[in-house]
């Protein structure tokens, strides 16, 4: 190597002012550099920065983008979601072990490639995909496995691999990507035209209190799913003493099965922008966090590039549409592959340069957020509404939806259906007619609002999308019907084992206890007391976990034990002979074998 | 600072304003089971066995403040299952095996299982492949045993101001590490801090001290664990043996 770790590591600490609350970053670029964060750059960036060395120990081993081991200069991240499973990756995994002669989680002898496995980078609706470094590659097969690895061969160059960009700005020189929107119904508020610098000019043409009022007259909730009323959180973090307030923006979109911020941030970013400028001047915040999902990151010069022109036409920085009254300056925090930092407090967390573990709640961020400060966590929708709000006013932006829930859904629709890609429909319109939108023919179920969400089965299709009844950040997965439901929960399962971030018990081992009790009743040796016993267990992971992750992690064996009972029951038996089925006995005899290092006494005498 | 006024399971409380529900409820003789909260350190809200329900909603009564009018259910059949589950799964998480430790009767781990009836956990065992730390000439860290219950942590970094633990990993790979190095031995720590006597299980202990109380005369020999709380003294647990 040509450069020392040392110095390397001095150089990037440097580059961001030995700031320890860059963590994030400063580990990025010394794993760009150097391949891997050995524990020797580790014990620099601990010293460069002062931050204590088991914080940044912890921050390279909880994001699973950053490694202390060695690497291949070209890591092919193959998403093993359950639509990309149910989509051929099986036979996209068998293609890239066989042409690249090693196994999922290993690399090649020449240190070239590493090939492994993550969870949805959000193209469910081009599936099966993978991250190639930081290429999105879509659409897989088993000969495009091959030929990727034929290609990155010759040149080892992922960007190369782009040889057909996506519709609209996926084909902006600065995205260059094969990825595709797949904007499939555009509604009146989120695709609607942008006129730039309309909404924040009758912002500030309003006092602050206004604009919260315009927002809460909207009835403006939360997108990103939990429904949290917009102008109320503006109004606590306004409220809130401190002179220095910040707005997020959550772009770590992170729940498998939805790809709606994708397809915002690609097409109108500039309505996102303008909605945490709006937000700050609002609040009576100067500064903005965007917070990019790792996944994500072949989107970052093309943001960054929308940024520089917003500041260049006035719309961000010291004088806002030449007020010198307001300032407003945003940055983009780029993640590393943790879903738990769609958590607004995991996500402030991990803006500080610390692994994403969520915060105690009281207090609230608003209260005290990132840094201790006033801050305002909104997801990137809820933003592009805000605009839309300013620009027409609340009455029109209400007049879409219900009574009770106003304004258009942008969801993200994957699985066995014609026409998967993003919709933005009315709140209120019912999930019968969303499946006659995107042709989903007579599913057996859908899974609204991802993993965390809920199954619903056919006999409640007739539910409907707004808060009261289906509340969902976006994610529909549908099913056919001759899908196991238990084998979609159970890799459902997977999936929080692999994200939960480990602080709180019941979390870190329930979710763990699910998925075995799931797999032994996959397996044919369940018995009929295990249902009750997923439930109770479900039960107390829900109640007892400490955020959101945990208390929503049991939903898919409680949901599906609920609705679609009769899948559990027709593999669940009770041995005719009273022995219990859970237990293998010729498993129990292996294991006893190898501790004895002879084969069992009963064998041999069946043998002679 | 005015008093607020609440209820714990129908009881009314009367608690300053800056108390957590626990506290309050701590000083009001009701004891709220608890592991990695200890008195004096920052409340962590990680092993979740103090959660209560708040107007019908569960939440960590170790982080939680009081509040004029709230309704607290503390000793609910329903909280009890909870905390039970919660009770079985760090058993089952870890290697232990009371018998065999030397923390056996001053162990808040097994004290809550005994007092909850604990006699066998209901879920398989997960036996983890845990290390042992013996580099340090005057203390030990057994990991099989450890709960991740971070006081160790806390009482390092904010008593005795030398950060000599923490954590890395994520979800069930999350484990306790020691800083800076990898050894015990390369740290700061000194026999005499506070942070040796922080570790509810027996995680953390101390070199040839095994066994210098005898059982019989070790802290829940006396009384359940919690008994010290309460009033009057609740003796009609149901006391199973630990496996």
């Amino acid at each position: 190597m040509a450069e020392s770790i040392g110095q390397v590591v001095r150089e990037v600490c440097e580059s961001h002012a030995c700031d320890p609350t860059r963590l994030m970053d400063i580990v990025r670029e010394t794993q760009r550099r150097l391949g891997h964060v050995s524990d020797e750059a580790t014990d620099a960036i601990a010293h460069w920065t002062g931050a204590a060395r088991v914080n940044v120990a912890h921050l390279i081993s909880f994001y699973s983008f950053y490694t202390d081991s060695p690497q291949g200069r070209v890591v092919i991240r193959l998403c093993d979601d359950v639509i990309d499973r149910m989509a051929g990756y099986d036979k996209v995994r068998a293609a890239f072990e066989s042409e690249l002669g090693i196994k999922m989680g290993q690399t090649t002898d020449d240190g070239a490639f590493t090939l492994t496995h993550t969870a949805c980078i959000g193209m469910s609706d081009q599936a099966p995909a993978a991250l190639i470094n930081q290429t999105p590659v879509t659409r897989l097969s088993a000969d495009a496995a091959r030929r990727i690895i034929r290609e990155l061969r010759e040149h080892g160059d992922p960007t190369k691999l782009v040889h057909h960009c996506g519709d609209g700005n996926n084909a902006h020189p600065l995205v260059h990507s094969m990825v595709e929107n797949n904007i499939r119904l555009a509604g009146p508020v989120i695709f609607s035209r942008v006129n730039r610098g309309e909404a924040i000019s009758k912002a500030l043409a309003l006092s602050p209190t206004e604009v919260i009022r315009a927002v809460k007259t909207a009835r403006l909730r939360g997108r990103g799913g939990a429904g949290f009323p917009t102008g109320l959180k503006w109004e606590f973090a306004r409220a809130a003493p401190g002179d220095r307030k910040i707005i997020f923006c959550n772009a770590d979109e992170g729940e498998p099965g939805t790809f709606k911020d994708r397809v915002i941030l690609t097409e109108c970013p500039d309505r996102v922008f303008a909605g945490m400028a709006i937000a700050g001047y609002a609040v009576g915040a100067n500064e903005g966090i965007l917070y990019l999902r790792g996944e994500y990151e072949y989107l970052l010069p093309f943001l960054e590039d929308v940024l520089e022109r917003r500041r260049a036409d006035g719309l961000l920085g010291q004088q806002i549409r030449g007020r010198n009254t307001f300032a407003f300056d945003i940055r983009i925090q780029l993640g590393a592959g943790a879903y738990i930092c769609g958590e607004e407090t995991a996500l402030l967390r991990s803006c500080e340069g610390l692994a994403g573990e969520p915060m105690t709640r009281p207090p609230f961020p608003v209260q005290k957020g990132y840094l201790g400060l006033p801050s305002v966590v909104n997801n990137v929708e809820t933003l592009a509404c805000v605009t839309k709000i300013l620009e027409e006013g609340p009455a029109t932006f209400s007049e879409f939806g219900t009574s009770a829930t106003s304004g258009t859904k942008l969801l993200s629709i994957a699985g066995d259906c014609m026409r998967p890609g993003v919709y933005e429909v009315s709140m209120g319109t019912s999930l019968r007619q969303v499946l006659d939108l995107c042709g989903g023919d007579q599913p057996g179920a859908v899974q609204v609002g991802g993993p965390s969400g809920k199954m619903i089965a056919p006999n409640e299709f007739d539910r409907v999308i707004c808060y009261d009844d289906l509340s969902t950040g976006g994610s529909l997965m549908i099913f056919d019907a001759e899908r196991s439901i238990p084998e979609i929960v159970s890799a459902f399962m997977e999936f929080f084992i692999e994200e939960s971030c480990g602080y709180c018990a019941p979390c870190r081992v329930g979710n763990v206890l699910l998925k075995e009790r799931l797999d032994q009743i996959i397996g044919g040796r369940g018995e009929p007391d295990d249902l009750s016993y997923l439930e109770q267990l479900g039960t107390t992971v829900r109640s007892t976990s400490r955020c959101g992750l945990g208390q929503s992690s049991p939903n898919p064996v409680l949901s599906t034990l609920e609705n679609f009972r009769p899948a559990y029951e027709a593999l669940v038996k009770t041995d005719p002979d009273g022995f219990k089925r859970s237990f293998d006995l010729s498993e129990a005899v292996k294991l006893a074998e190898g501790i004895a290092g002879r084969p069992s006494v009963h064998a041999q005498e069946g043998d002679s | 600072m005015t008093d607020v006024i609440f209820t714990i399971d129908a009881q009314e409380i009367r608690s300053p304003a800056d108390r957590t529900i626990l506290e309050a409820a701590q000083e009001n003789g009701i004891y709220i089971p608890r592991l990695c909260h200890k008195d004096g350190l920052e409340p962590y809200g990680g092993c979740r066995l103090c959660t209560v329900t708040i107007n019908g909603r569960p939440t960590s009564a170790c982080t939680q403040p009081v509040a004029e009018g709230i309704t607290v259910e503390n000793d609910t059949e329903q909280i009890r299952s909870w905390r039970k589950g919660i009770i079985e799964m760090l058993f089952v998480e870890g290697n232990h095996f009371c018998m065999f430790c030397e923390k056996s009767g001053d162990c808040e781990l097994q004290a809550l299982a005994y007092r909850f009836g604990i006699s066998a956990p209901r879920y398989p065992y997960l036996w983890p492949v845990r290390e042992v730390d013996a580099s340090h000439p005057d203390v030990l860290i057994d990991h099989n045993r450890c709960i991740l219950c971070s006081r160790c942590v806390r009482t390092s970094r904010d008593i005795d101001g030398k950060q000599a633990f923490g954590f890395v990993g994520r979800g069930s790979d999350r484990r306790l590490v020691v800083n800076p190095g990898s050894r015990l031995a390369d740290t700061t720590l000194d026999v005499t801090d506070q942070a040796v006597d922080a570790c509810p299980v027996g995680a953390i202990l101390r070199k040839q001290h095994a066994y210098r109380t005898p059982v019989g005369q070790r802290t829940y020999d006396a009384g359940p664990i919690g008994a010290q709380i309460e009033t009057p003294v609740d003796l009609t647990i149901d006391q199973g043996g630990l496996p």
